[in-house]
């Protein structure tokens, strides 16, 4: 066992309101420069959606993240390395600007300036790459709030496998209609594609917190680590040639500040926090054979921060107190570990991601709706989560690799906990036998609970 | 397990081999497989990063725009350069078990200091080329600016020059002394020539940033200006407010939804509208509350829904009827609930009887609902008796007057009985009994689709009582809800599945689409859980149902529901109404300090949908009159009037405000009626204006509005940007009133009804106004129009003060650099148009009398001079009327023009001898004058010698404060005191405690600072618990202010019950075919689409103003875009990001297409402030600059709005207006060429 820590973070989804207030202070505060005025380090899609850039999801066209060889060792999936090291001068696989969005401004000039003509002045869409008129086609949040979904959403990755596997599969139609966020950052993975495919070795991964960063000086802007990121947070600026990605926030985070996008975030639906994980086990893990296995064997390479055996093991791999004491009260590793309803995002792409996600519920379908049913009530609560809007299928292929009774498992558990707390907050005595149902303790899923509805800063980071 | 394990499993030997070998000069920590290469970050890391971090200081500011945020940030400063903005996370903690308000923003916010810098900032004044020149030459020709602005607007030619060049560019740098010159010499000139009333200024929400409209608010009622208002002119006012509350509007903050255990969202799309709050609405579900959510389309808010229940767009009236249906049968008829009963037997009017009338004409032999029975039609004779509404004592049958009505109030001998206290009477809820007589009673309904009105015929138990046939409100509710009892005639529903019958769950389905199960399981859901919870339903309400014309019987039938289940008045429980900024929470200070009561008063105040209708001439495209709303049982007393008349009866009658207010300039009536007091024709000024008002000598401008003796002429506007926000009707605006191109498609229909009271030129004005100025840091659709651009500070670079309805705290704008280039904040501006204006005064104005003509207002005791609500018309009689009495209240008031700056540069000595009242409660503040004198200082001299100096922005911050209960605990518990002793409760105990405890200017900088309880609101925050509405009412037995003291559902005024509203009612959604001769929704088989179109606000722009910013656009799709569904899409052949062309005969606007199953059929939505300023190319139907999505809208007055003089139907600013709705609106969408050009 090597005990190392990591910075983690977990967004409850079910929170999220899709305001973008992470994505807007993030670029503010990092990217709001020449040569990265089309980069997001935060971004947030409206799912169904194809995302930014647009179908970063489909590893078959951009060869992200890693892959089993046939002796069941990781390879990345753009090929090997000593491939990539002899192919480094070919254009690598990877969006173009038109898959990201082609930044604009106006000229807003013209409002003030305009001599007298015979019409309103207006300020006309210029591209900024070429500064030419242009007409707006695609943005990096095109389609927010499902717009355009007629006529894009067969092209979000997950919505067409599903419907290779069944026709009728998520309809766009205003009767069926779900819709939910996708708040995105760097992973900042434990086992980074990314880092792997640099053959500068310029991409590193802190060993005190984990958080993944590129060396502006050793960057040659080869871009191999944009090919290889399946999570496409890895942007090209246009004008330094480097590499550029999010950073963790850690010239706030070495001094004690939440990232920009966790303080900033609006929903409350970000926590920050440490991670203990055996990095020995790193490697095998992410060989699991079967993808749908892949999300247990990254619950088990995060080490309990209360067993005595790794507090021994860490305090002899040198991490600090300090840090320990952050770990045990890591909110992080609650939702993640203990209470077990923050999922990672594709680990089937066997990056070991570090952030992970809280799953959302959604409003039940009509047709319970009309049988007079209540959902809310105990009784029918665990058939409901059948019939929500969101199809667990589609959830399971963003955080479970296809395991739809693993999100199942999830969001009983956020059911239970409302069961079980509108009991109490009517001032009646809560019923056990709901806690149980979903295997947990009347005390676990009162502080989960505290800790998912509650939330105090102190308590998030 | 060994690393050795690992090895090998990536990639293969030979690899690792040979990157080994690569990577063999290179020393670094990796894991063994080379997988993972670690490096020391810590402070040797990366640098780029840290330095991009560093800044220089942290300064806290807010954002001074009308969304209710009110959210406190962190502004970044580095080498004195905004970087950015995060927000501030330190607000006062709610409670241990309870989320905090951190952190609250939103992306606009954050995305604000874009602005600073932005290629749109505004840095220098500027004037329009034309008229500049002009002014020039003729200033040094004339070496008077107020000669050469006389010459200037008084030359046809020359005023068409300049008008008709607005909005097409060419505007030129000036400097301030210059634009500031022009702008005073425009104001002296129009004071003199024609009067200070058509001097007007809009600037809304002063919550937003209380000093800056504050300071030039106060300048213009110096002057005898008008103000315009906005809350209800921007269809935010819920007119049900006042009708139901007697209150404006008093809603929970967003810290008690976690107080609820059943949440609707009505119409209220939570997380775009609200979005620093809407963590609340996603935090209590997991206490077990549900949530469900009304709206037509998958909302946003939609996705945290339990149950979404998608009544089509403007039906909601019927399911909220329907749940009512459901309600009173089930828990006031079948089964009751005591915790129900008690509560509107105490808090509603539903006990108070009502007279029942012989049914006239063809419903002879039939009865209808008259007016409330009151204790003069019991024979008591005071004048008060006939504002006493009575009840029956359910033990003794016999009628009782309770205590708390109207008619306690004001009179002498109400002091200490204006309570709900009921003395041990029960009242009977309904007339059924012994001595009970059931009648047939016919019943107003409009259940067609276009709108026209039909009968029902239901019965109610009645009894005599001395004298007259009377049933309860009780009895007129559920044979009104369609709700059947034994024993009564009539026509009655056969179930909830009858679905020719309203008001049931079936019969609604087929008007919203909601499945009738559905609606019955929420209805029982929704008052089980108020029996069980005690009242901790709770309703949040939004535009999507307030902004129709019919918006306030939406309302009433929602507020039904939550009334008759006991929540109001309920932490956790009740309404929680979010459309717009109401609360400016240190209210005393503000509003006197505005209306510089402290100098003069009355202010003139308007009523902002009227004036513009008005003097936009919008009523003269009106394709209906304003009877055509009525109901069949009407006994026409808006008979063959226009709406235009209507308006003009209710500024006769004393009910509503306009201005201006007489075809003669005010100081010249002024000067007439001191002549006619001093030669003995009239005892009062008042009486020479009846008088003259009488004879014809006076004409009331509404008369003839179109003639230019009553335009107004100039208008300010800052903290606004109406014409590319607010201004609905837009292109009448650009035609009528500026006088220059416009979009305008219709041309006035010869067939349209004439007014009868109003003159109807044939020819329509063009270009009304001689000055429109505007002050704004940024280019937006107003500054294009404006003559005068004048460069605002932005909210980073002033002092001042932030206060919203969805928090209770107050705190501070602080500047994060100095002003860049000319901009100067609004303070400074209106200071040096005053001192401007002061000169020019010395030789064109000096001191003059100034004839204000105000009507009479709630929480006054004019609201008590016109009983039983009836219309009298002086006019109809032959003596004159009597003002204050049916007619405005006529007051001289003496103006030192030379004298503006000084006296809005300190606190007049008015504040002393008469004190500053509020909604009846007058506080003393001699002591507060004292204390700020010591704090400001005073002026050493000039007319404020010796006063307090309110000379910079901090000082009027600090007055502010200083003179408001909420944010001055000794004021407070003073006048909880002054109101004990007309309640005869007590209610000082509320604030007791907070004496000592005074919030600074220099406290809100610091930290947000949570107010104090206050009799200047409804609720408590005594004890430190979340602010809710009317909980002082509810616990301290504190009447509401309305007639009964009680809340209403019913509501006996003549036009309310000439329109079928006297009780909650559904009324469909305006036919604009049979009203305006649009085409009808749907598909025609042209290539077009006729479709609601909806202008709900924007996830992409700050509120409802700003669309321009970069970041926004650049997260969404850059542009104007209508937003319909593919259905719609496909009948016209569009594509997602095709373009199309939205009109109808008010205008066209230009945008893409967003096409998206989440969008209901039939409808549209054009985000609000899509100004024609982005993107937005020439329109194929006209030509011209395709438009903004107010280009297609226009003002449609509802009469009923009108009503004053009536309890609490009576008019105070922002109070009670006509809503400026414009939810009702069709336009067709047609594809166009998608080749376009600017």
């Amino acid at each position: 066992m090597r005990v190392m820590a990591q910075m983690g973070m977990v967004m409850n989804l079910d929170k999220c309101i899709g305001c973008h207030t992470c994505s807007v202070t993030c670029k503010q505060a990092w990217t709001n420069r020449a040569g990265t005025e089309y980069v997001w380090f935060n971004n947030v899609e409206t799912r169904p959606g194809q995302g930014y850039p647009r179908r970063y999801e489909d590893q078959e066209t951009w060869r992200g993240g890693w892959t089993l060889s046939s002796r069941g060792s990781l390879k990345l999936k753009a090929g090997g390395r000593v491939q990539k090291l002899l192919s480094i001068f070919a254009s690598p696989v990877q969006p173009q600007l038109a898959d990201y969005y082609e930044p604009w401004t106006y000229d807003y000039d013209t409002l003030i300036k305009a001599p007298l003509g015979d019409d309103f002045p207006v300020a006309r869409p210029k591209s900024l790459i070429t500064g030419q008129n242009t007409k707006i086609s695609w943005s990096a949040n095109w389609d927010d709030n499902l717009g355009g979904s007629t006529r894009y959403g067969h092209l979000d990755p997950v919505v067409e496998k599903l419907r290779q596997e069944s026709e009728q599969a998520v309809q766009f139609e205003l009767e069926k209609t779900f819709m939910f966020y996708l708040p995105r950052i760097c992973e900042h993975c434990l086992n980074p594609s990314c880092m792997a495919s640099c053959p500068s070795g310029a991409i590193y991964k802190r060993e005190e917190d984990g958080i993944v960063l590129v060396d502006q000086d050793r960057c040659r802007g080869w871009r191999q680590c944009i090919t290889g990121c399946p999570y496409k947070k890895i942007y090209f600026n246009h004008k330094s040639g480097k590499a550029e990605k999010c950073t963790f926030c850690y010239p706030r985070v070495e001094v004690g500040l939440p990232t920009v996008c966790s303080e900033t975030c609006v929903g409350r639906l970000r926590y920050l926090g440490l991670f203990l994980y055996d990095v020995d086990k790193v490697t095998d893990a992410a060989t699991t054979p079967d993808e749908g296995d892949l999300y247990q064997a990254q619950l088990d390479l995060l080490l309990d921060p209360e067993d005595p055996e790794v507090i021994a093991a860490a305090r002899r791999d040198g991490i600090p107190d300090d840090w320990m004491d952050a770990a045990r009260r890591s909110p992080v590793y609650a939702l993640a570990k203990k209470y077990q309803v923050a999922l990672p995002l594709h680990p089937e792409y066997r990056t070991m991601p570090m952030v992970w996600y809280v799953p959302p519920l959604s409003p039940v379908v009509d047709l319970l709706a009309e049988q007079g049913h209540d959902a809310e009530s105990k009784d029918v609560l665990f058939g409901a989560i059948d019939a929500l809007r969101i199809p667990a299928a589609y959830l399971a292929e963003l955080f479970t690799a296809g395991r739809t009774d693993i999100i199942t498992h999830v969001l009983s558990k956020l059911a239970a906990m409302r069961s079980y707390m509108r009991d109490v907050s009517m001032g009646r005595d809560g019923d056990p036998s709901i806690p149980a149902a979903v295997g947990m303790s009347e005390e676990a899923l009162y502080e989960m609970y505290r800790l998912m509805a509650v939330a105090k800063y102190e308590e998030r980071y | 397990m060994s690393v050795h394990d690992g090895y090998g499993k990536v990639d293969g030997p030979a690899t690792d081999a040979l990157l080994k070998a690569g990577r063999f000069f290179t020393k670094w920590d990796e894991t063994d497989d080379e997988r993972v290469v670690f490096r020391e970050g810590g402070r040797a890391g990366d640098v780029f990063y840290r330095d991009r971090w560093s800044h220089d200081k942290v300064v806290r500011s807010t954002h001074g725009v009308n969304c209710t945020g009110s959210c406190s940030w962190k502004v970044y400063v580095k080498d004195g350069i905004i970087t950015w903005e995060t927000q501030q996370t330190d607000y006062p903690s709610v409670g241990p078990d309870r989320p905090e308000y951190e952190p609250r923003g939103c992306p606009r916010g954050a995305a604000f200091s874009w602005y600073t810098y932005s290629p749109t900032r505004v840095r220098y004044p500027y004037v329009r080329g034309v008229l500049l020149e002009m002014f020039r030459e003729a200033n040094k020709r004339l070496g008077d600016p107020v000669a050469a602005w006389h010459e200037i607007t008084t030359d046809p030619d020359k005023r068409r020059r300049y008008q008709s060049a607005r909005g097409k560019g060419g505007l030129v740098r000036s400097s301030w002394a210059e634009a500031i010159e022009i702008a005073a010499a425009a104001h002296v000139h129009t004071i003199k020539e024609y009067g200070p009333d058509r001097v007007a200024a809009f600037s809304p929400i002063p919550a937003q940033s209380i000093v800056s409209h504050c300071v030039g608010t106060r300048f213009y009622q110096l002057l005898g200006g008008v103000m315009t208002s906005f809350y209800d002119w921007y269809a935010d006012l819920p007119v049900a407010s006042p009708q139901v509350f007697g209150d404006q509007t008093d809603v929970p903050e967003s810290g008690d939804w976690w107080d609820a255990t059943y949440l609707m969202m009505w119409g209220s799309n939570v997380p775009v509208t609200r979005t620093p709050d809407a963590h609340w609405m996603a935090e209590v579900r997991y206490r077990g509350t549900k949530i469900v959510t009304v709206s037509p389309d998958y909302a946003d808010n939609t996705k945290f829904a339990d149950e979404w229940m998608p009544a089509q767009a403007g039906t909601d009236a019927a399911l909220a009827m329907a749940m009512g249906h459901v309600l009173l049968k089930e828990f006031f008829v079948d089964r009751t609930v005591d915790f129900f009963t008690d509560y509107v037997r105490t808090y509603t009017d539903l006990p108070f009887l009502v007279r029942v009338d012989d049914g006239e004409g063809e419903y002879a032999g039939s009865y209808v609902a008259g007016k409330f029975l009151t204790a003069a039609d019991l024979g008591a004779a005071d004048p008060e008796d006939a504002w006493k509404t009575v009840l029956v004592d359910d033990a003794t049958g016999e009628p009782v007057v309770p205590n708390g009505s109207m008619g306690f109030r004001y009179a002498e001998s109400g002091v200490g009985r204006w309570n709900l206290d009921l003395e041990g009477v029960t009242p009977a809820l309904s007339m059924q009994g012994e001595s009970s007589e059931p009648v047939e009673l016919l019943l107003p309904a409009f259940v067609d689709p276009d709108g026209a009105g039909s009968v029902l015929r239901r019965g109610v138990p009645t009894r005599m009582v001395g004298g007259h046939r009377v049933t309860t409100v009780f009895d007129l509710m559920l044979a009104q809800y369609g709700v059947p009892r034994d024993g009564l005639p009539g026509q009655w529903p056969s179930g909830y599945d009858d679905v020719a019958s309203p008001y049931t769950p079936a019969w609604q389905a087929e008007i919203t689409g909601v499945p009738a199960e559905q609606c019955i399981r929420i209805a029982r859901e929704f008052a089980t859980n108020s029996e069980q919870s005690q009242g901790r339903s709770m309703i949040i309400m939004g535009a999507g149902i307030c902004q129709w014309f019919h918006g306030d019987t939406i309302y009433r039938s929602i507020l039904s529901l939550l009334i008759l289940t006991g929540c109001m008045g309920r932490n956790g429980g009740g309404w929680a109404h979010y459309v717009g900024q109401e609360k400016c929470r240190p209210i005393t200070g503000w509003i006197s300090l505005a209306n510089a009561l402290d100098w003069s008063r009355p202010p003139r105040t308007m009523i902002g949908t009227g004036f513009w209708y008005m003097h936009t001439d919008q009523w003269r495209n009106d394709g209906y009159s304003a009877d055509s709303l009525n109901s069949p049982l009407a006994k026409g007393h808006l008979g063959g009037m226009h709406t235009a008349d209507a308006l003009a009866q209710s500024a006769r009658l004393g009910w509503m405000p306009f201005y201006p207010q007489f075809s003669t300039n005010p100081i010249q009536v002024a000067q007439d009626a001191q002549g006619a007091v001093d030669d003995g024709s009239a005892a009062t000024p008042g009486e020479y204006v009846a008088g003259a008002l009488r004879d014809g000598r006076l004409q009331p401008s509404i008369e003839d509005v179109d003639d230019p003796r009553n335009w107004p002429r100039t208008l300010t506007l800052w903290r606004s940007n109406l014409m590319g926000s607010s201004a609905k009707g837009n292109e009448y605006f650009l035609k009528h009133l500026l006088g220059t191109h416009h979009n305008v498609l219709g041309s006035e229909n010869p067939k349209a009804p004439r007014p009868r009271d109003v003159r109807w030129h044939e020819e329509a004005p063009i270009g009304k106004l001689d000055l429109l100025m505007s002050a704004d840091f940024r280019m937006t659709s107003t500054t294009l129009l404006s003559d005068i651009v004048l460069p605002a500070a932005t909210w980073y670079e002033k002092h001042d003060l932030s206060s919203t309805d969805m928090h209770p705290f107050v705190h501070a704008f602080t500047p994060a650099i100095d002003p860049p280039w000319e901009a100067k904040s609004d303070f400074e501006l209106f200071h040096l148009l005053a001192q401007r204006f002061s000169q020019l005064a010395e030789t064109h104005l000096g001191v003059v009398k100034d004839l204000v003509s105000v009507p009479v207002q709630h929480d006054t005791p004019g609201e008590v001079s016109q009983p039983g609500g009836r219309v009298v018309d002086w006019r109809d009689s032959d003596a004159p009327g009597t003002p204050g009495k049916g007619m405005p209240v006529f007051q001289v008031v003496e103006r030192d023009y030379t004298a503006i700056a000084d006296k809005l540069a300190t606190v007049g000595p008015l504040a002393d001898s008469l004190g500053f009242t509020v909604k009846n409660v007058t506080f003393d503040v001699s002591e507060q004058t004292k204390k700020l004198a010591g704090i400001n200082g005073v002026m050493p001299s000039g007319a404020g010698a010796g006063r307090p100096a309110i000379d910079t922005d901090s000082h009027l911050a600090e007055a502010i404060l200083m003179y408001s209960g909420t944010t001055n605990g000794q004021l407070a518990v003073q006048g909880f005191r002054t109101l004990e002793k007309r309640v005869g409760k007590t209610l000082h105990d509320l604030a007791e405690g907070s004496e000592e405890k005074r919030i600074t200017f220099a406290d809100t900088q610091a930290q947000p600072v949570p107010v104090i309880t206050s009799p200047e609101w409804s609720g408590s925050e005594t004890g430190g618990r979340r602010y809710a509405p009317f909980t002082v009412n509810i616990e301290r037995l504190k009447p509401f202010h309305t007639l009964t003291g009680r809340m209403h559902f019913f509501l006996d005024h003549d036009w309310m019950h000439d329109v079928g509203e006297s009780l909650p009612i559904y009324r469909p959604p305006l036919d604009m075919h049979r009203l305006f001769g649009e085409p009808r929704v749907g598909e025609d088989g042209a290539a077009q689409v006729t479709v609601r179109y909806l202008t709900p606000h924007s996830k992409w722009s700050i509120h409802s103003e700003y669309q321009d910013n970069l970041l926004m656009l650049s997260l969404s799709r850059g542009g104007p875009t209508v937003w319909m569904s593919p259905a719609d899409a496909e009948r016209i052949d569009v594509q997602d990001n095709d373009w199309v062309e939205v009109l109808n005969a008010n205008g066209v606007l230009v945008a893409r297409a967003v096409v998206s199953h989440r969008m209901p059929e039939h409808v549209v939505y054009v985000h609000h402030a899509q100004e024609r300023t982005i993107d937005v190319p020439k329109s194929e139907a006209t030509g011209r600059r395709g438009g903004m999505h107010n280009s297609v809208t226009r003002l449609l007055v509802k009469p009923t709005h009108l009503i004053g003089g009536y309890a609490q139907l009576s008019y105070t600013f922002n109070y009670l207006g006509p809503t400026g709705n414009q939810r009702d609106i069709v336009a067709t969408v047609r594809k166009r060429s998608q080749e376009v050009s600017y």
